[in-house]
């Protein structure tokens, strides 16, 4: 039997709606992953909050949301930082070294990728090829793209969009 | 039934179809080593171990989760298969501590004995292993992710026997974990405290939140006066710390607690006849009225915690009635420390239980005297008293027989069948039946509302009343008959619940299985066999009903007046309430 009235429902109605579509057909969980790319979509993570809405409204524990979320690479479960820090892994960035590039942002920031810093400003992604493979290896930081980057300029790259933000508060 | 003929080793054997080629080996004498298979759930293929040689297929097949095929040839064993399943064995030692000098499941360990049975010797591997943190600030459990090697028991225990669904695998790779959702503490997730992970699990990534070394301490201290009390079930399965099945050890049991240096050795049993005589009471005022039925039992903390997470709305028809652990202990410190003259203070005051949740059931403010502090201080699992037993030397199996004191020593058979399934609703029948009617049933045994199976019916017939019951163990089935009654498919009067498979005899706190046989956790042979000698203990009693045990109306008359009375309600009850997060129905 489904009791969901001591749920606070904050996800949005259109998931809502969708979720009851789903409590209709046959398996309902089957519909789990459909669920939560609706979730992302909307709100680009999956927060702890709206798994539990979704478990509670789909009627499938909340231990096997949070195992489908963290077992599939797209999912995330913490919001982009303020400047989303996107390094191409595409061949032609990946010969060029993007991997070292990468683990010098990991070093830096202390997050892995899909991962956001705790003052919420820097979050990591690793993306398929940008198709400005001259530049390589490229990182775009936001709509901002920069090209022949090595690791040793990280830190350099990191200080110049602190001090950016800093200037714009 | 289509009959299967296959080859197994030098074996022809006919089997009916849809047998795995597992349990057709076991048929044959030839038992597959396995690590992640457990007859009573779900099978899930999790670790490899248990693979085969079947002629004419390319790769070696899983014997758990592969059937027979008509004329199958099948090897269980070749110098190949050996070698593939200790390569396989080793991984998974190459990932884990190996810290058994040291681990709790030391001896008894399913992946220790595998590990040596299938003959991996030394092992000099030294790269990198996965490494979480210990769980260990929990009130009840402790997880120890670091020696888990992800057979995925408790997560199909918990799901399938408990309807829980409290664990799940998370991540993938290096990283992969099981765990609550949101890799929450035990303590903040939906977890029942049951501790029936503990039970299957293989090795010790589960085990006992340990209060012995508390109990060490104050049985030390001068200034303590040290109380004990033993559950129901614990006599039946203590001796299996020395290898003895099904065997009443009460009286063995008391003499090692006097040896251990308790000052006043009590019985939970007592608690429990007085739990019949508040809850009868309790009941019969209800359907009196007719209202508030049907009445919810309340002895079992994996239940209540169950109810108070995912049912809370049936929280006005549980029995207001404490556990008889509860009501012992809170006697211990208000009715026996005014009759010893001992400020409750200075009592320690501790229960020997077969069960995990105890230990939460303990700490709950509910549980606390108004002065502040709680009515029991520790909470031991029999696995912790047979350690405590063994390390202080003590030779149990030649221990004569010893006593429990007085005032809250004498019990009933009635409370010795509250250790087992329908134990508790047949001892309240016997006590009903006796207020309601006024005479003695004339046949004290229930066998109606006896069964190891997890959900029973039954209608008892009183005064041209029918009583409607229930009696519901694993909380899989809990869901089911509370289910019923929320549609309104079916009425009940009262209903039995326990949280543990078969009742107290197989809770989360018993002896782990024996090792080195080929025995799984919950064996229902040794559950059964536990039964039974609380079924013995009942009929051997010449008191059964537990209204007319001596010492209990000894201690209505001089202290609690009568069931229900203001100070039997302000001491023996407790109350409820809804808990977070609450669990998916
Ligand atoms: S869990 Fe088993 S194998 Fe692991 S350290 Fe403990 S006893 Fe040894
Ligand atoms: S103690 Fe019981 S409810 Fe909690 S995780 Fe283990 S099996 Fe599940
Ligand atoms: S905790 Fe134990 S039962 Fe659960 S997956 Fe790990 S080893 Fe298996
Ligand atoms: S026992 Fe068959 S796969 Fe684990």
């Amino acid at each position: 039997m489904r009791d969901i009235t001591h749920l606070n429902i904050t996800l949005d109605k259109s998931i809502v709606d969708y979720i009851e579509e789903c409590r209709q057909k046959e398996h309902p969980e089957s519909y789990l992953i459909a669920v939560l790319h609706k979730v992302q979509g909307i709100y680009g993570f999956l927060s702890e909050d709206h798994m539990y809405e979704v478990a509670h409204l789909l009627g499938v524990p909340t231990s096997t949301v949070y195992g489908v979320a963290t077992f599939y690479h797209f999912f995330r479960l913490k919001p982009k930082g303020k400047y989303s820090i996107s390094i191409c892994m595409g061949t032609a960035c990946f010969v060029k070294g993007a991997d070292l590039v990468l683990q010098s942002f990991k070093n830096e920031l202390g997050i892995d990728i899909k991962e956001t810093t705790s003052d919420g400003l820097f979050s990591l992604e690793g993306t398929r090829c940008l198709g400005v493979c001259a530049l390589a290896p490229v990182v775009t930081i936001n709509d901002e793209v920069f090209g022949n980057v090595t690791p040793n300029q990280v830190p350099e790259i990191l200080i110049k969009v602190k001090s950016i933000d800093k200037q714009a508060q | 039934m289509n009959m299967i003929n296959l080859k197994i080793d030098d074996f022809d054997i006919q089997v009916p179809e849809g047998t795995t080629i597992m349990q057709a080996a076991d048929k044959v004498g030839a038992h597959v080593p396995r690590l992640c298979y457990h007859p009573y759930l779900s099978t899930d293929g999790a670790c490899r171990i248990c693979i085969v040689e079947v002629e004419g297929y390319r790769n070696f097949v899983a014997s758990c989760h592969t059937l027979v095929a008509e004329g199958m040839k099948v090897r269980t064993n070749s110098a190949e298969l050996r070698q593939t399943r200790r390569d396989l064995t080793e991984l998974l030692l190459d990932n884990h501590p190996r810290a058994c000098l040291t681990c709790d499941r030391d001896g008894n360990c399913e992946l220790q004995n595998l590990s040596y049975r299938l003959g991996v010797r030394d092992r000099l591997f030294a790269g990198d292993r996965k490494r979480f943190p210990i769980e260990k600030d929990n009130t009840a459990i402790v997880r120890d992710a670091e020696k888990c090697i992800l057979c995925r028991r408790c997560v199909r225990v918990c799901a399938e026997v408990q309807g829980v669904y409290n664990l799940s695998q998370m991540y993938r790779g290096f990283t992969t974990v099981v765990a609550p959702a949101f890799e929450s503490k035990m303590d903040e997730s939906v977890c029942i405290m049951c501790g029936q992970c503990i039970n299957v699990c293989p090795t010790a990534a589960f085990s006992e939140k340990s209060h012995y070394d508390e109990v060490f301490d104050a049985l030390s201290n001068p200034k303590k006066h040290v109380v004990v009390q033993v559950a129901p079930a614990i006599r039946v399965a203590i001796a299996e710390g020395w290898d003895i099945l099904g065997v009443d050890a009460t009286g063995k049991t008391v003499e090692a607690l006097r040896r251990l240096g308790f000052d006043a050795i009590f019985d939970t049993n007592f608690g429990a006849d007085l739990t019949i005589m508040e809850e009868a009471n309790e009941l019969i005022n209800r359907i009196e009225k007719n209202e508030k039925l049907p009445l919810l039992t309340s002895c079992s903390p994996g239940w209540i915690n169950f109810m108070e997470h995912f049912y809370p709305e049936m929280i006005p028809y549980a029995s207001t009635c404490k556990s008889p652990m509860q009501m012992t202990s809170t006697l211990v410190k208000t009715y026996y420390a005014q009759k010893k003259g001992i400020d409750p203070k200075d009592i320690y005051s501790v229960a020997i239980m077969p069960c995990i949740a105890k230990k939460y059931e303990a700490g709950r403010q509910e549980h606390f005297a108004p002065e502040g502090y709680p009515y029991t201080d520790a909470v031991l699992t029999t696995r912790e008293l047979i350690w405590m037993i063994k390390a202080m030397g003590i030779d149990f199996v030649n221990l004569p027989d010893s006593d429990f004191d007085d005032p809250l020593g004498e019990s009933t058979g009635a409370a010795a069948i509250f250790g087992t399934t329908g134990g508790v609703m047949e001892a309240a029948l016997r006590t009903a039946i006796l207020k309601l009617t006024g005479k003695k049933p004339e046949n004290l045994d229930f066998y109606d509302v006896r069964a190891i199976e997890g959900l029973k019916e039954a209608t008892i017939k009183i005064n041209g009343m029918e009583l409607n019951v229930a009696v519901a163990n694993g909380l899989a089935n809990a869901r089911k008959i509370l289910d019923k009654i929320q549609s309104g498919e079916k009425q009940f009067h009262i209903i039995e619940l326990m949280a543990c498979p078969g009742g107290c005899v197989a809770g989360g706190g018993q002896p782990h299985q024996p090792a080195e046989q080929f025995v799984y956790p919950l064996d229902t042979h040794i559950i059964s066999q536990r039964q039974a000698a609380i079924y013995s203990i009942d009929s051997n009693k010449s008191i059964r009903i537990s209204a007319e045990n001596p010492s209990i109306k000894k201690i209505y008359k001089e202290f609690l007046k009568k069931p229900g009375s203001e100070i039997a309600h302000n001491l023996l009850h407790t109350t409820y309430s809804e808990k977070y997060p609450r669990g998916v129905k």
